[in-house]
């Protein structure tokens, strides 16, 4: 019979209209295009006109169909009616529930603002919400970075004024070489994923350091399957390798970065390690040329890395000096450090030898003029093609700093960050930490905070502690634990709060995170304390209020909450004064608006704050006469000015004449400006300021001009750091502000101002030989925390996870496929589903991050995989250290940033009989949404 | 392959009502009034009843006429045409022997050939499978025409014709499972030829792309242990072959009593092989996810 | 119908690339969603919020490589319809709602005519069919046969949904008859190969393998280091020797 075949239709309509807003199904931030249909959600893909994903879109982002329609939606404010805990709840009304807030909210305010706790979650408005906990007057608030990966962030910045993904990003249009550390394959999703293809398809070459060789790493042409918490050691042993054989950029060194800074090497001086400095208060340099000492940034002078100084007989050497000292020891050498780490003696040596083959032998030239701060032109921009990315794997560890910091030092030994080819900042990065806050805890009643909560500690004299010393903020921050916690630390919170240490809170306010859940170490323990009672029958937290979307496990343990809208739903601001958009060629920020109207209750939380601050009327929100300022959020968005000229948005602002960009004047159609450019603004950098812009006079000036800051602020790269050096010598004894005696050994050791690796902390207290094996998470790419399982789709994808064994744990233990395991840690056990993977460290065992879900929750029916076979590793992990008997809570964190070190767990496993499902069970809760629907088959068109 | 219930119900009986449909066809036994009766109506049922079975498992059924189109490429087109011929000849043959007391023999020689081609046609349809090793032989074929005259011999009491009928259809069966256990350690569909990555290695599926089920799993995924299956393979052979063998060497005398009950358990006999022969056929996509 | 045509006018289809694939499941999602509002029935989901299963028609697998020396490797492996060329599925199919398309090779099923026997999942090696529970219909990868020819969509989208959303550019689209069409040339340059070649299916589809990985855990490493460690700097004075001889130079 011939062949015929059907008439079909290739031309169909798309959909009625497109429009386009910016994602919120990770923190990646991407542009979409939602298609609709007889105005309701059809289609969602990726904008190709934006800068961040270019087109593409993850597979979170296009499920975000399912999570706009998902049942989990809350559908009204929430008021508890049942016991903490039980889910039990009614509706009420807006009205009710912001006056239940006000109620509880006002009289702490008037009485002692600290009473109150503000922290927030997965956050992209923290400029906005700080502002809002600024003006209401409480030191207690930051968003997750603490527990998050905040060690990254500070060590980039303190180090070389900026950080990897938001604030910078490889040169992926030049990079000939990537090597990535510890990446959760999430931040930065889509950008990472578009690099990756691009290096690829240039020919480049991708070295992943990651013990599991999944995502990035299993597309990595060199796997380095390193144990967890060594990374440090492994960089260092790399930096040994490439100064012990010269491959270092002298010339970069000796410009750009603060190894030609005399220090003070006099032990019983005050000044120990400082630098030497001028009367203006300029680190100084010897200058080769004259051979005679000069302020850093006089121009025309060659800064000298080897020559030292001897000023009334004190010697004063280079940076260039110390780290000699240090890093040409043989207990950096690759075959002291492989054992540790892991990895063989030949491959590092290899990797190093890689590194610096791509680095010098490799070198591009960009021919572009430019001039440095020092007066000088050059012809070209110099490019060393040797890119790094790093992120989570070896921040959340309680070396995690040094780690961060050890890397960022090779990075700038290699000469390879802000030129072509290697690491380059987003605006509006590069930033000196001098021109970042300090941080500010100086709470009064009825009055604002004395400044922004959050910042770079220089010294003693920045940290949160009261005048009797005790810390002024609920989580401890910037006190002697953890001097540089510049993220705060919202792990420690509800531990705190309810220990009353170092006070009690009156109100806890949260903000989309699933603190009872997977966003909580030692979840079981935060759902005690957040349900426990004191002697007199009240909660021993008394109020807790909660935003969210969503029906998450934390909903359950509010007194109030406070329905968010999805992000289709809703106004949002992704600000240069925050998490920019940016790009390393163009400054960059967007908006998310109501691409559909909510069908129900709710309303955007940052509306719901204005309001609440209108009601309490808060400084910063209301005229001299008490009217509000601000209508809703989308009114602040446009006309909230955080100083003249600078606002929230930079797009489409008003200037004398017509628009301006960067600094102007509010613009009443700035959003929809906006709406018509795609829902973003991107502005792009001149292409001879396109690299060294920390040192580029050219880009200093357009990054004034954009309103970055006021004055161009040309800075060195911060090898050595002062700030640390300062702890340390308070710690030795000298100046006011002294830590308590049970620190100062940890500070002096910890703080080092030149990165240093030393074992992670639980590693020290939990014996190896009883707890041999690493345990760790890795967030999948088709999840974001647990806000995917609620997505019909994507928990298809990932609806349990079992945890992975590498081959030698897998067979010593004579495991088969379908078995489960106990595995236990010095904090608790949980009984699990197991699976083989050869591709592993052998000392490590892993699973997927936030799989596993409370019964009741998410609107899921029991038998969702999630809670029978899913599970948390949260469960194995302590937001303190086991007792050392000496009385103190030692916090589990890292002794610089605070940063929660998930990652230091330590773990035996067990071969076990399968139980009924994963344990710890626990109960189910209520469910405030009712459960899903049986069936789907979602089609809005006809 | 999943064991289909509706597929295996509809294999068996249909099988076996179609055989019967065979010798009738032939005048063996030449029967006309009530005992033509009782013969087609049997014979009807049997064949009907599978057939009907055999849409419960289609997602459409209502559009199962479709289903006639393609006879020229298709063996499943090919079935139903040939099924429905089948009945429609069997049909006015049967009226005539009940109703007339007249038999056509050219029309009956006709509507056995339709009722082979039935048989003939469903085990092509699963022996035309390049994606199920198992089935993929003439031996197939030659198996669903065996069981399928066989058990019409014996529901239409033809002792010796049974007699000699069975051990053949025993041993084909016996020859059929051995050829399976051997090609299932040599299949040249790997888990290396599905991916293409046995250049680097040995590959091994490490994460299914879903953790849930799906269609495909639950289509062709079955797995039955080697015990299980050497245990029912020898209740198969009993109940098919052995038992009604002997019932008709040990008892010829009463062999008009005993052909229908004997019919019955070598339908059972047959069911269970007919179970087995998809419970033990692998499908190649199964490579994709490990199993095999 | 279900005869296949002796040749097709195009052959499209896509070379993807397993040296680049992250595994992230864009693809997949984005196929779900277009397809679910697109040609045909939605893709339906079962139990979507217990033990859920529902209707893919491309998925990925990994897989885990172990070669005789070195370490274990981890491949991610999308699989969606291959859009064969002696495609086995629609010559089963006894309705003749499966076909391939005489124009660009295009395997679709008109739904209208599907009777759900299934049959064609069967005689499909790779799983690229799965049966919709709610429709009761085929369901497969259409390679978006109502985009890549769709004038409501700018030029530039007029690709399947999964090559469009495709994060790390790993799904290519194409004319493998055309010779100098990007497919056919990224396939002759990586040696782009079929799966299963052993069932005689000619698939379009080409997979274009992985690089060979870790050859640094073979390399002697003292080379590029070598001629410089001469100069004895192991230790810090030598060290500080060698600084000031190499900042002379500039």
């Amino acid at each position: 019979m011939k062949p015929s075949q059907p008439q079909i239709d290739t031309s169909p309509p798309v959909s009625d209209e497109v429009r386009k807003t910016t994602c919120y199904m990770c923190a990646c931030r991407c542009g979409i295009n939602v298609h609709l249909k007889d105005g309701r959600v059809a289609y969602i893909e990726g904008n190709r006109d934006h800068p961040v994903n270019k087109g593409v879109l993850c597979a979170k982002g296009s499920a975000g169909i399912m999570q706009h329609n998902a049942p989990s939606r809350l559908r009204a404010p929430l008021r508890r009616v049942g016991p903490r805990g039980s889910g039990k709840f009614e509706e009420i009304g807006w009205d009710e529930a912001l006056d239940i807030a006000v109620n509880w909210l006002e009289p702490i305010r008037r009485s002692d603002p600290s009473k109150l706790a503000f922290f927030t979650g997965r956050d992209q408005s923290q400029s906005f919400t700080s502002f809002w906990a600024q003006n209401f007057g409480t030191p207690n608030y930051a968003a997750h970075g603490g527990f998050c990966s905040v060690n990254m962030a500070a060590a980039g910045i303190y180090t070389m004024g900026g950080a990897f993904w938001e604030f910078g990003q490889p040169d992926w249009d030049r990079t000939r070489l990537l090597m990535i550390f510890g990446v959760a394959e999430d931040h930065d999703s889509n950008p990472i994923k578009i690099g990756l293809g691009r290096i690829k398809q240039r020919g480049g070459r991708v070295i992943g350091v990651n013990p599991v060789r999944s995502g990035y790493n299993a597309v990595a042409d060199e796997w380095v399957g390193i144990t967890p918490g060594t990374d440090g050691l492994f960089v260092l042993a790399i930096v040994h390798e490439l100064m012990r054989s010269g491959k270092i950029d002298l010339e970069y060194l000796s410009r750009y970065t603060n190894a030609p800074v005399l220090v003070n090497q006099d032990r019983n001086s005050a000044q120990y390690g400082l630098f030497l400095r001028d009367d203006q208060n300029k680190p100084l340099v010897i200058d080769r040329k004259t051979g005679r000492l000069a302020p850093f940034d006089r121009s025309g002078i060659v800064p000298d890395l080897s020559a030292v100084h001897g000023k009334n007989g004190i010697d004063h050497v280079p940076v260039m000096h110390l780290m000699a000292r240090r890093y040409l020891k043989p207990e950096y050498s690759p075959e002291q450090v492989a054992k540790r780490c892991g990895i063989k003696a030949d491959k590092i040596r290899a990797i190093a030898c890689e590194l610096a083959r791509t680095a010098f032998d490799e070198e591009i030239v960009l021919e572009r003029e430019w001039t440095d701060f020092r007066g000088e032109t050059h012809k070209v921009f110099k490019g060393r093609p040797v890119s790094f990315h790093a992120m989570r794997g070896i921040s959340a560890h309680s070396n995690g700093f040094q780690t961060c910091r050890a890397l960022h030092m090779l990075q700038i030994l290699l000469g390879s960050v802000e030129v072509p080819g290697g690491f380059r900042f987003k605006p509006p990065y590069p930033k000196p930490v001098d021109i970042h806050p300090t941080p500010h805890c100086k709470a009064s009643p009825g009055k604002p905070l004395d400044g922004p909560h959050l910042g770079f500690a220089r010294g003693p004299q920045d940290l949160a502690l009261k005048d009797d010393g005790s810390p002024a903020r609920i989580d401890k921050a910037f006190t002697w634990e953890n001097p540089m916690s510049a993220h705060g630390m919202m792990h420690m919170v509800i531990s705190n709060a309810h220990a009353g240490d170092p006070y009690k809170i009156d109100t806890l306010f949260m903000y989309m995170a699933n603190m009872s859940w997977n966003s909580s170490m030692n979840t079981r323990g935060v759902m005690n304390m957040l349900t426990d009672k004191g002697d007199d029958g009240e909660y021993v937290i008394p109020r807790i209020i909660y935003s969210d979307s969503y029906s998450s496990e934390m909903v359950a343990y509010a007194d109030l909450v406070l329905p968010d809208t999805t992000y289709l739903e809703r106004h949002d601001c992704i600000s240069l004064l925050d998490r920019p958009i940016c790009e390393a060629d163009a400054a960059a920020d967007a908006i998310r608006w109501p691409v559909v109207e909510p069908d129900r209750d709710v309303r955007g939380f940052q509306t719901v704050l204005v309001q609440l601050a209108n009601k309490m009327k808060l400084p910063g929100f209301v005229e001299v006469d008490g009217s509000p300022k601000y209508r809703d959020y989308a009114d602040y968005i446009v006309n909230h000015e955080r100083k003249p000229g600078i606002g929230p948005l930079a797009g489409w602002r008003k200037g004398p004449d017509g628009l301006s960009y960067g600094r102007g004047q509010p613009n009443p159609e700035q959003l929809e400006k906006y709406i018509s450019n795609g829902g973003f603004f991107a502005s792009h950098i001149p292409e001879d300021c396109a690299y060294m812009k920390p040192w580029n006079m050219g880009y200093q000036a357009w990054a004034v001009e954009m309103g970055f800051y006021d004055t161009p602020q040309p800075y060195l790269f911060e090898l050595y750091v002062e700030a640390m050096r300062h702890f340390q010598l308070a710690a030795e004894g000298h100046g006011e502000r002294q830590p308590p005696d049970h620190l100062r050994k940890r500070i002096v050791k910890t703080l080092d101002p030149l990165p240093i690796w030393y074992p992670t902390f639980e590693k020290d207290l939990a014996a190896e030989r009883e707890y041999p094996l690493h345990a760790l998470t890795q967030r999948p790419m088709a999840m974001y925390h647990s806000w995917g399982t609620q997505n019909a789709w994507l928990r298809q994808i990932h609806g349990w996870n079992p945890m992975y064994l590498p081959t030698k744990v897998w067979e010593q233990n004579g495991f088969a496929q379908g078995d489960w395991a106990r595995v236990s840690s010095v904090h608790g056990s949980i009984t699990v589903p197991v699976a083989h993977m050869a591709a592993l460290n052998e000392n490590t065992i892993w699973t997927w991050n936030a799989i596993g879900k409370r019964k009741g929750a998410w609107a899921l029916a029991e038998s969702a995989p999630e809670s029978t076979k899913g599970f948390l590793l949260n469960h194995l992990i302590h937001e303190l250290l086991p007792s050392k008997g000496d009385g103190l809570r030692w916090s589990n964190s890292d002794p610089v940033t605070g940063q929660a070190a998930w990652f230091d767990l330590r773990v035996k496993i067990e071969k076990t009989d399968a139980p009924e499902e994963s344990l710890p069970s626990f109960a189910s809760l209520n469910s405030p949404v009712g459960k899903g629907p049986d069936m789907l088959a979602w089609k809005v068109g006809k | 392959m999943h064991p289909t219930p509706s597929i295996i119900i509809f294999t068996t009986l249909s099988g076996l009502g179609f055989g019967l449909l065979f010798w009738l066809g032939i005048g063996m036994p030449p029967v006309t009034g009530w005992e033509a009766f009782a013969y087609y109506f049997a014979a009807f049922a049997l064949a009907a009843g599978g057939l009907v079975s055999s849409t419960f498992h289609l997602g459409r059924p209502e559009r199962a006429l479709k289903a006639f189109t393609q006879w020229s490429t298709s063996w499943l087109s090919r079935e139903g045409i040939c099924a429905v011929a089948a009945l429609l000849v069997f049909g006015i043959n049967a009226a005539g022997a009940v109703f007339w007391n007249v038999r056509v023999p050219v029309l009956g020689y006709i509507g056995s050939v339709l009722a082979l081609g039935t048989v003939f046609a469903t085990s092509m349809i699963y022996a035309q499978l390049n994606t199920v090793p198992l089935w993929k032989t003439h031996l197939t074929p030659v198996l669903f025409l065996l069981a399928s005259i066989a058990g019409g011999a014996l529901l239409g009491a033809h002792a010796l014709i049974s007699a000699m009928l069975l051990p053949v259809a025993a041993l084909v069966q016996a020859i059929w499972w051995m050829r399976g256990d051997r090609i299932r350690n040599e299949m040249e569909t790997t888990i290396e030829t599905a991916t293409g990555l046995g250049n680097a290695g040995k590959v091994r599926s490490f994460e299914p792309p879903h953790t849930g089920a799906n269609y495909l799993l639950r289509e062709f995924a079955f797995e039955v242990g080697r015990k299980n299956a050497r245990r029912l393979r020898m209740i198969a052979l009993t109940l098919a072959y052995t038992l009604p063998f002997f019932a008709i060497i040990l008892a010829p005398d009463h062999w008009h009593v005993l052909a229908v009950p004997t019919a019955v358990v070598h339908l059972a006999g047959v069911a269970v092989a007919r179970w087995l022969f998809f419970a033990e056929a692998v499908h190649v996509v199964g490579h994709y996810y490990g199993r095999r | 119908m279900t005869a296949l045509p002796e040749k097709t006018g195009r052959k499209l289809g896509l070379a993807i690339d397993l040296d680049t694939c992250v595994g992230c499941h864009a693809c997949v999602i984005s196929c779900k969603g277009w397809n679910t509002e697109n040609y045909g029935a939605p893709l339906s989901d079962q139990d979507p919020y217990g033990d859920a299963s529902g209707t893919f028609l491309n998925r990925i697998h990994s897989y885990e490589v172990q070669p005789d020396f070195g370490s274990a490797q981890v491949v991610h492996f999308p699989k969606s319809c291959l859009h064969c060329e002696d495609a086995p599925c629609v010559t089963v199919c006894p309705t003749g709602a499966s076909y391939k398309r005489i124009e660009d090779g295009i395997v679709l099923v008109n739904e209208s005519d599907c009777i759900g026997c299934g049959l064609c999942a069967w005689a499909c090696p790779y799983g690229a069919r799965e049966l919709d529970l709610a429709e009761g219909v085929m369901k497969k990868c259409t390679l978006c046969v109502d985009r890549i020819y769709n004038e409501n969509l700018p030029e530039g989208d007029r690709v399947p949904a999964c090559v469009r959303t495709c994060p790390a550019g790993a799904r290519h689209f194409g004319d493998f008859a055309d010779p100098e069409s990007e497919v056919s040339k990224l396939s002759a340059e990586r040696g782009g190969f079929d799966l299963m070649p052993e069932q005689g299916t000619k698939p379009v589809n080409k997979y274009l393998p992985p690089r060979q990985k870790d050859l640094l855990d073979e390399i002697d490493a003292i080379d590029v280091l070598a001629p410089l460690l001469e100069i004895k700097k192991s230790r810090n004075s030598g060290f500080i020797k060698w600084l000031d001889r190499a900042l002379g130079k500039f």
